[in-house]
Parts: C-alpha cells; sequence; structure tokens
C-alpha cells in the first residue's frame, strides 16, 4: 500500500506538520469502551516471559543486568530480542531484555558509582578513555561551578539538578518518523540548514553543529532500524509499521538519552489514523489493533537506565515518564478522543497495572462522557491515571502538545524545556530568619544579614527577610541553570530527539520550588498566631514556640491561601529578571515527586510547627494531617495558584479509599469524574488520582511479594508501591487519606 | 444568625445524592448506644464553634462547581440538626437561592411543626430510623419512636422525597421481625426513594472513651456482609424500595 494512500491531503503532505495531518485525518470517538478486546495469545504469552523477568529483577534489589562494558549509544548494540516469535513490535536497549547500559556522557562518576552500586565494575579501559579524551556533562558543569553554586547544591537549598544525568523532558516528535520516513526528516533538516543565517556567531554556530548531529542522528536511527529488518528510510505503509517506526524513533532516544524524564508526546490518536485505515480495509480486526498497542507498551514496560542511589533517593521506583498524553479538545471544538486512546489505557486491563507509561488524560469539560467514565472507572480500579486541565493548557499550547514527566506543557515539534529540578522554599525562609546561615549545618549559604533579633516573628519583617533571599537564591538558580544546559547541549546532546523537532525552536526553563505549603503555613503563624523564635547554642533559630490557631493552606482560607499565591507569583517575577540561556522563557512547578521526603529530611524545624526533618507536603499539597474540611477545601486551596504564574505546572495528588467516593461502583465513578469536573471548572491544573485502601497498602509494606504490580501515584507520576522506601512508603500512608471516620 | 458547628466535611458522598458539604452540628437530646460521634451531643463543647451563616454560605458555595457536576448539595447532620431549625431554615434558604440542593439527616424526634416549617424550602429528608419496636427503641437510643414515624408520615404528605437510614446494630435492631415492619412501615409511603442499610461500625468507640462515658455495647462485632445482604433482601421484599447498603 502506498504509504499515505486513503489520507486526506493538506499542507501536511509538503511540510513536515503532524498536527495539519492530524486533524485532517483522524476521527473522533465518543462511543463506550465495548469494542475493546482482550490480550492477544501472543501478547499473553510475552507479557507471561517478561513478567518473569520482572519478578527476577525485583529479587535481585531493582537491578536485573548490567552492560558495563560497552556505553550505549543509538548504535552501540546489536538487535536482540525477548522471544522473536511472540513479538509484534521489536527493539531493546541492549542485548537483553531489563540488561541497562551505562550512559556515560551524563557523567562518568556517576556511572561508575551506578555500576558499583549494583556490584558491577566498570571497564577500565572505557574509564580511562573517558577520563583522557572525552569530558561529559558533568564534568563541564563542575569545571565552570563557583563554590557558591556548589555550597547551594551540597546544603539542600536547590538539589536534583540534572548536572550529572541526562536532564530529560524533551519529547521527540516520534510520529514525524513514521510519517514521513528518516529520509525525508534528513532531507528537512539540510535544506534548514542551506536556509540558515550565513553570519557566524556563537548561537548560529552553535545551531549549524546541532543540525549536523541531528542528521547524523537520524542516519544511525535508520541503521539501528536496519538491524532488525526494517527500512524506515520510508514513511510506513501500514498501522504495524507505524507503530514500529514511531517505536524506532523512541528507541533511539532511550539509548542515546537517560534523561529524567523520557516522555513519549501524544501518539493515540495519530496510530488510530493508521490502525482503523487498516480496520477498514479488512487488514486487520479489533484483537490484532490491540496487540499492536499491548505489544508498544510491553517495551515501553521494559525501558530502563542504571541509576545511581542518590538518584533513587530523589525519585524513587526507578520511573522513566513514559509519559503519554491522552485526549484533550482540538481548537476547532471537536475532542480529540479516539479508539486508541482506548485502547492504550485498555492495556492497564489486558497487562495489568503499571506506572509506565505514564498515562495522562488532557482533561476537558467537553470530553465526551463515556470516555470521562471509562477513564474514572479506570483509576477507581488501578490508581494509575493522572489528569491536567486541557482547556487551561490548550490556551497556551495549542492542541498538538504533549506532558514531559509529570506536568509540564510543550508544543510537540516546536518546544522543548531545559529541566531544572527544584528548590526547597521551606528551608529558605529559614534562611531569612537566620540570616542566611543553614538550620542544619551552620554555615553561611546566603546572603549575610544578622539572624532575627525580636522575641516574637513579626510578618512585614520576616516578609523583607525573606524578599532578600528570594533575590539572591534566585539570581543563583537562573545561573546555575545556564551553565548546566550550556554543558548538557556541549557534552551530552539529544541528537536524535531534537532531530524530531523543527529546527529552531522555543525554549522553556523549567524552574521548581518545594515545600510551599509549609512555607505558606509558617508564613501564616507568623502573621495570625504568635510565634516565639528559638536560638539553639550555635545562636541560630532552630525552634518556635507558637501560641494561638492560625489558617492553614488546604482549607480554602483565602487568608493563609493568597500568602502561598504570592509566594509562586514572587518566585517567577525573581527569576524572570535573570537572563537564561538560549533566551529560553523562564516558567516554575510545583512539583516534588518523591523528594519532599529527602527535602524534608534536610529541613529544620519551621515556624508552622513541623518538625525538623519531617517530610514536606508533595508538590502542591497541603501538609498531611493540615486539612480540617475535608476533601474540596484542600481542593479549593490548591485551585487558587495561578497557573499563569506557574506554566511548569501545579501538582496535587489526591488519595482516598474506594467506600469514600459513594456506595457503589456506578456513584464512585459518577462522583470522582465530579470530582475532577468540579475541579478543573476553577481552572485547577493537575491531579493525581489514588484510589486505595489503606489496609492493602499496610500490608504491601509487609508482604511486598503478593502485591508486584501495587500501583500507586505520587506528585506526578506513578510508581509501584513496592519500589519506594519504607520511608518513603510510611509517607504516602501517613498523607491524609481522605476518608471519613 | 449564628450555628453551633461541631464540623464541616466538604467532601462526602453517603449523605445524600453526589458530592455533599456536610455540615456537623452540634448537640442532641439521644443517647444512642451505638452512636459514633458521642462528641456532638452536648450543646457546648470545646472542639465545636459558632458560625456566622455569612461565613457557612462561604464555605459551602465553594462547593458549588462540584454540586452542579454531580446532583450534590449540602446536609446537615450532626448531632440532631434541628436542634437549630432556625439556622438551617436560614441556610437553606440562602442555598436555595443560588442553587444548592439541600438535606438534613435527623433522627426525627422533634415537635412535628418545627420539621413543617423547615419542609418548604429543603430538597431531601435523610430520615432515621432507629428501632420498629418501641421498647427497643426506649432502651437502645433512650426515647420512643412515636414521633419518629408520625414525622416520616408527614415529610411523605408533603411530598418531600425521602431517604431511609436503618443502622444494624448485632442484637439491638437486626431481628428480622424489627426489619421487616420497618420495610411494611416505609412500603405505602411513596416519597421514599430508597432505604440505606448501615452496618453498625466500633470506629468511632475511642471517642466515647475520650469523653469518659461508658461504651455499652463493647463486646459487639459489626454485622457480617451475608447479613447485610439477607436484609436488603428482606427489605426489598416487603417494602419495593431501592436499599442500599453502607460499607
Amino acid at each position: 500500500m502506498p504509504a499515505w494512500a486513503g489520507f486526506q491531503p493538506g499542507p501536511w503532505v509538503d511540510n513536515i506538520d503532524v498536527r495539519d495531518f492530524l486533524q485532517k485525518n483522524y476521527r473522533p470517538y465518543a462511543g463506550d469502551s465495548s469494542f475493546l478486546s482482550g490480550p492477544s495469545d501472543k501478547t499473553s504469552r510475552l507479557w507471561n516471559k517478561c513478567q518473569e523477568l520482572l519478578r527476577a529483577e525485583y529479587r535481585k534489589g531493582g537491578v536485573l543486568d548490567v552492560d558495563a562494558r560497552n556505553p550505549i549509544t543509538i548504535t552501540s548494540h546489536p538487535p536482540a530480542y525477548i522471544d522473536r516469535e511472540l513479538e509484534t513490535i521489536v527493539g531493546l536497549q541492549t542485548d537483553q531484555p531489563l540488561k541497562r547500559a551505562i550512559n556515560v556522557f551524563g557523567g562518568l562518576n556517576t556511572s561508575i558509582k551506578a555500576c558499583q552500586a549494583y556490584g558491577y565494575e566498570p571497564d577500565t579501559q572505557m574509564i580511562d578513555f573517558f577520563r583522557k579524551y572525552r569530558p561529559t556533562h558533568n564534568d563541564g558543569v563542575f569545571a565552570v561551578y563557583t563554590p557558591e553554586m556548589k555550597m547551594a547544591r551540597r546544603v539542600g537549598i536547590i538539589t536534583g539538578l540534572p548536572d550529572s544525568y541526562g536532564r530529560g523532558r524533551i519529547i521527540g516528535d516520534y510520529r514525524r518518523v513514521s510519517l514521513y520516513g528518516v529520509d525525508r526528516l534528513k532531507a528537512g533538516k539540510k535544506s534548514d540548514l542551506i536556509l540558515m543565517d550565513k553570519k557566524m556567531e556563537p548561537s548560529s554556530i552553535q545551531l549549524r553543529e546541532e543540525v549536523f548531529c541531528q542528521i547524523e542522528a537520524l542516519q544511525k536511527m535508520k541503521e539501528m532500524a536496519e538491524g532488525y529488518g526494517f527500512n524506515i528510510s520510508r514513511p510506513a505503509d501500514n498501522a504495524l509499521e507505524a507503530v514500529q517506526w514511531l517505536y524506532f524513533a523512541y528507541l533511539a532516544a532511550v539509548k542515546e538519552q537517560n534523561g529524567a524524564a523520557m516522555s513519549l508526546g501524544r501518539i493515540a490518536n495519530f496510530l488510530d489514523i493508521y490502525i482503523e485505515r487498516d480496520i477498514a480495509q479488512g487488514l486487520m480486526g479489533e484483537i490484532e489493533a490491540q496487540e499492536l498497542i499491548d505489544q508498544l507498551v510491553i517495551k515501553l514496560r521494559l525501558v530502563r537506565h542504571l541509576r545511581s542511589p542518590e538518584y533513587n533517593e530523589l525519585f524513587a521506583g526507578d520511573p522513566n515518564w513514559i509519559t503519554e498524553s491522552l485526549g484533550g479538545m482540538g481548537t476547532d471544538g471537536r475532542h480529540l478522543v479516539t479508539r486508541t486512546s482506548y485502547r492504550i489505557l485498555n492495556s492497564l486491563y489486558n497487562l495489568g497495572p503499571a506506572p509506565e507509561p505514564n498515562m495522562t488524560v488532557l482533561w476537558s469539560e467537553n470530553l465526551p462522557d463515556n470516555f470521562k467514565y471509562f477513564c474514572s472507572d479506570l483509576s477507581i480500579n488501578t490508581s494509575t491515571l493522572q489528569y491536567e486541565n486541557d482547556d487551561v493548557m490548550r490556551r497556551y499550547y495549542g492542541d498538538d502538545y504533549a506532558i514531559a514527566c509529570c506536568v509540564s506543557a510543550m508544543k510537540l515539534g516546536q518546544e522543548t524545556q531545559f529541566f531544572g529540578a527544584r528548590c526547597n522554599l521551606a528551608k529558605l525562609l529559614l534562611y531569612a530568619i537566620n540570616g542566611g546561615r543553614d538550620e542544619m549545618t551552620g554555615e553561611q549559604v546566603g546572603v549575610e544579614i544578622p539572624v532575627y533579633e525580636g522575641s516574637i516573628l513579626e510578618y512585614d519583617e520576616v516578609m523583607s527577610r525573606l524578599k532578600i533571599q528570594l533575590e539572591w537564591l534566585c539570581e543563583l538558580y537562573v545561573n546555575i541553570m545556564n551553565v548546566i544546559h550550556y554543558m548538557h547541549d556541549k557534552y551530552a546532546y539529544e541528537a536524535s530527539q531534537f532531530a524530531l523537532h523543527d529546527s529552531t525552536i522555543h525554549h522553556y526553563m523549567a524552574f521548581g520550588i518545594a515545600g510551599l505549603s509549609v512555607a505558606a503555613d509558617s508564613l501564616s503563624a507568623i502573621k495570625y498566631a504568635q510565634v516565639k523564635p528559638l536560638q539553639d547554642e550555635r545562636g541560630i533559630i532552630t525552634d518556635f514556640s507558637i501560641e494561638g490557631d492560625f489558617p492553614k493552606f488546604g482549607n480554602d482560607e483565602p487568608r493563609v491561601d493568597r500568602i502561598a499565591a504570592a509566594l509562586v507569583e514572587d518566585f517567577i517575577n525573581h527569576l524572570k529578571k535573570h537572563p537564561t540561556y538560549k533566551n529560553a522563557e523562564h516558567t516554575l512547578s510545583i512539583l516534588t515527586i518523591t523528594s519532599n521526603v529527602m527535602y524534608g529530611k534536610h529541613t529544620g524545624t519551621t515556624p508552622d510547627g513541623r518538625q525538623s526533618g519531617q517530610p514536606l507536603a508533595p508538590g502542591a499539597n497541603p501538609l498531611h494531617g493540615r486539612e480540617e474540611h475535608g476533601a474540596l477545601a484542600a481542593l479549593n486551596s490548591v485551585a487558587q495558584l495561578d497557573y499563569r504564574h506557574a506554566r511548569d505546572g501545579i501538582s496535587f495528588t489526591f488519595s482516598t479509599v474506594p467506600s469514600a467516593l459513594g456506595v457503589n461502583r456506578e456513584e464512585q465513578v459518577s462522583n470522582l469524574t465530579g470530582l475532577l469536573s468540579g475541579y478543573f471548572m476553577q481552572n485547577a491544573h493537575h491531579m493525581n488520582v489514588n484510589v486505595l485502601n489503606l489496609e492493602t497498602l499496610k500490608e504491601a509494606m509487609d508482604h511486598p511479594e503478593k502485591y508486584p504490580d501495587l500501583t500507586i501515584r505520587i506528585s506526578g507520576y506513578a510508581v509501584h508501591f513496592i519500589k519506594l522506601t519504607r520511608e518513603q512508603q510510611e509517607e504516602v500512608i501517613m498523607r491524609t487519606f481522605f476518608k471519613r471516620m | 444568625m449564628l450555628g453551633r458547628i461541631h464540623s464541616i466535611d466538604t467532601f462526602s458522598t453517603l449523605d445524600g445524592p453526589g458530592i455533599r458539604t456536610v455540615i456537623f452540628m452540634q448537640g442532641c437530646f439521644l443517647r444512642c448506644k451505638y452512636c459514633h460521634n458521642p462528641d456532638t451531643w452536648s450543646r457546648e463543647s470545646d472542639h465545636s464553634r459558632d458560625y456566622t451563616s455569612e461565613a457557612l454560605m462561604h464555605i459551602i458555595t465553594r462547593g458549588k462547581p462540584y454540586f452542579d457536576a454531580t446532583g450534590g448539595g449540602i446536609t446537615f447532620s450532626g448531632g440532631e440538626p434541628l436542634l437549630q431549625h432556625q439556622f438551617l431554615k436560614e441556610i437553606f434558604i440562602l442555598c436555595r437561592e443560588i442553587g444548592i440542593s439541600t438535606a438534613f439527616d435527623s433522627s426525627l424526634y422533634v415537635s412535628t411543626n418545627i420539621i413543617d416549617n423547615l419542609l418548604s424550602c429543603t430538597d431531601l429528608v435523610l430520615a432515621d430510623i432507629k428501632q420498629m419496636d418501641r421498647a427497643k427503641s426506649q432502651e437502645l437510643v433512650g426515647s420512643g419512636n412515636e414521633l419518629n414515624l408520625s414525622n416520616i408520615e408527614l415529610i411523605n404528605q408533603r411530598r418531600v422525597p425521602i431517604w431511609i437510614r436503618y443502622v444494624v446494630v448485632p442484637g439491638w435492631t437486626d431481628d428480622r421481625k424489627d426489619v421487616e415492619a420497618m420495610a411494611r412501615f416505609i412500603a405505602p409511603l411513596t416519597c421514599i426513594e430508597r432505604v440505606d442499610l448501615l452496618p453498625y461500625h466500633a470506629l468511632g468507640r475511642h471517642k466515647w472513651s475520650m469523653l469518659g462515658i461508658k461504651y455499652d455495647l463493647k463486646d459487639l462485632h459489626p454485622p457480617s456482609r451475608e447479613q447485610m445482604m439477607e436484609l436488603k433482601l428482606l427489605v426489598e421484599k416487603h417494602s419495593s424500595k431501592q436499599v442500599v447498603i453502607h460499607e
């Protein structure tokens, strides 16, 4: 079949324009899920084999095998299979399923440590080579970091920075490979080079080099696919090829890079066009269609990177954030749900719940009811979905954007972001009180001013001190990010992913804050109660005595919710004062992943009464136990945070027990759907939904072997509960389950 | 006007249709042996506080998007909310003005004109039936049941929808004779839309000891799922009403 036969033509024929192709050819589906099929026999047998491997991996402490010799690139490893007979979609990162490769370009030392943590010794020749001849991203960054930057990192006022591992959060438009074939994409890049500015300045020289690398990466992608016997230089002819081509493009990305988040984009409707064409021509039925999707999902569930223990402490459970964005509305008013949106979600039934791919529903009031109910029901069954407000995001990103990682939106193929982890706002508030001295280590880190002297903390005085520290931190933070991303581009450039972008792209620089609710509650305590600071023997304020009550974030109390909202706005405004690498647009997220536990560990007692070492709340959640009026009040507080000021996302995790949603399944589905509607109608941005029994979680802590698939959502991603540390598990349980007693 | 409120839960799905904000009013004159909110009994308590109708309406209004999406609204519970019926009426009228659905959950052991006075602005009554047998009722809740039953008949006459709530307390209210009598009583009352059977649970027991009150039902275990199913069938058989079992 000629690749494009039967497709409605448009500008996409002459230009690389996947969105136009989608708009001209996709068919919205408003029906229910009754058409779906169970797993094919091949899928079931293949998945059984994979599950054995996954169990073996868990038993071995989380890492099945490591290739410590051969640093991974797009073409470093020969073709490999799980069971060739059973695989409809092929391609693995290394020569064995679940075998992890070392990705040295991010950082040699990190790779060595990661190998050693799991009992492998990296090849000495390889180490010598990199030491002598090939600096890594990490080498570059640390060559430039100032002592102040290193200290900020060490004491944990800013942490999780991608300065020794891949930054991720770049979404290649993997659909381009299926629609156009690699040759056409290469030709496009070559003509971009010809049309480029001839004036050779640092920025244009850099761009030319990058596009050159992109062309090379496309060539390697083609070679890698050839190894498996496929010619992806031409467009995909049918659904099988469309899925396979797209997966090869993605596979190239996860071979080349170990970015924290390696998201997939928004592939469902694109693949739906191919699948429906094949079905209409009698080339496949529903079982075969579902098989393609399930087999792709199996491959995505097997993606692995070798991480260091420090990394795991921040981002627990071995996540890859293979985020797939589903649903949403088109700018023309048609909804963007297709049968393949259902098919992808159906993999959670066919293969059982799992954290990957990270299923993200782009919620709109106007989504078809059938789809809303299907998603709510799936959430109640599996706790694997997150929801993000398409009605809010569409205004900024149109209708062909996707989510990278957890909550970071970007236009596919046209935008990307420089990921910047997060800083600790609760700690910064303590710096304000302690004149820039770190309450844990006693070191002078922030701006040096006298330790607060009054006997009662006065709100205005604390706020003006906070402003001083905030100005310092924001400038430092932007500069750190500039260093990191300059060096990442230089030493660990994601050529294959950027090859699937336009040559000229818009960059975001994504900053983040943790500890928002603790900071807001602390300021509320200072303003509405009486907070006495208590100095320790070092002269540092490390404790507080609080008299009187004060409004707490999470109770729909404007007095404190406004404090939280103002903190967010101040923060982004301070950031924006400082110029960024590649003129990236500053954005901000309120998202922690699991780092709220680690951050809390390194943060002293705060003026809201939170004790030293206690976890901060995840994302934008209220601190556990502070909600006095139930879930809606908490949701309404979070909805007060304005997306305009936190364009990189505002993460909220809602956990409840099934019985709290209603007395039977029908009511539960209806009420959860209504909860999402009511929340998003107020322009709230994101919600993770967990519907779990507390008893199940407690039992899973003691008998992990019984709950291999138990999946829960934590600030922006899903994770296997048993892969969390005990500390993180306890934190999840401690966090409020909205269950009325 | 001020209302004495024990606590507010902005997210309940078990006290009427849809998502509901439940206002637990302070004060009750019954002394049900199985009560799981004994901390709402006394008219004054350290944990309760006064709300002006404006302050309460502010909280209620914030739930409107959720009520609209699910057919929910507000439910006054307690305690016995009708002890503060004037406050309820004021709030109900304000809610009606902005299209928020109103309900109260009551034992109905109050004088009939109080209830009659409220019904014009009430969309749903969650009506307890504690025990059909008068003597057993006296023993279990400290009062007979005449007023309770006659008030249900009145509400039915006034054409206000009713959901019956019946707590299944082993040894106290689970006798099939008593349950059947309840079903026969409600069968002819056309405004009764459904019956919620609530299994007794001991989750409130710690509150009794905290308050220093003796808990008579110490050795009681919650009814089994099977028993609840049997009673559901029994009620359905004799009343032809929709019966829902709570967890």
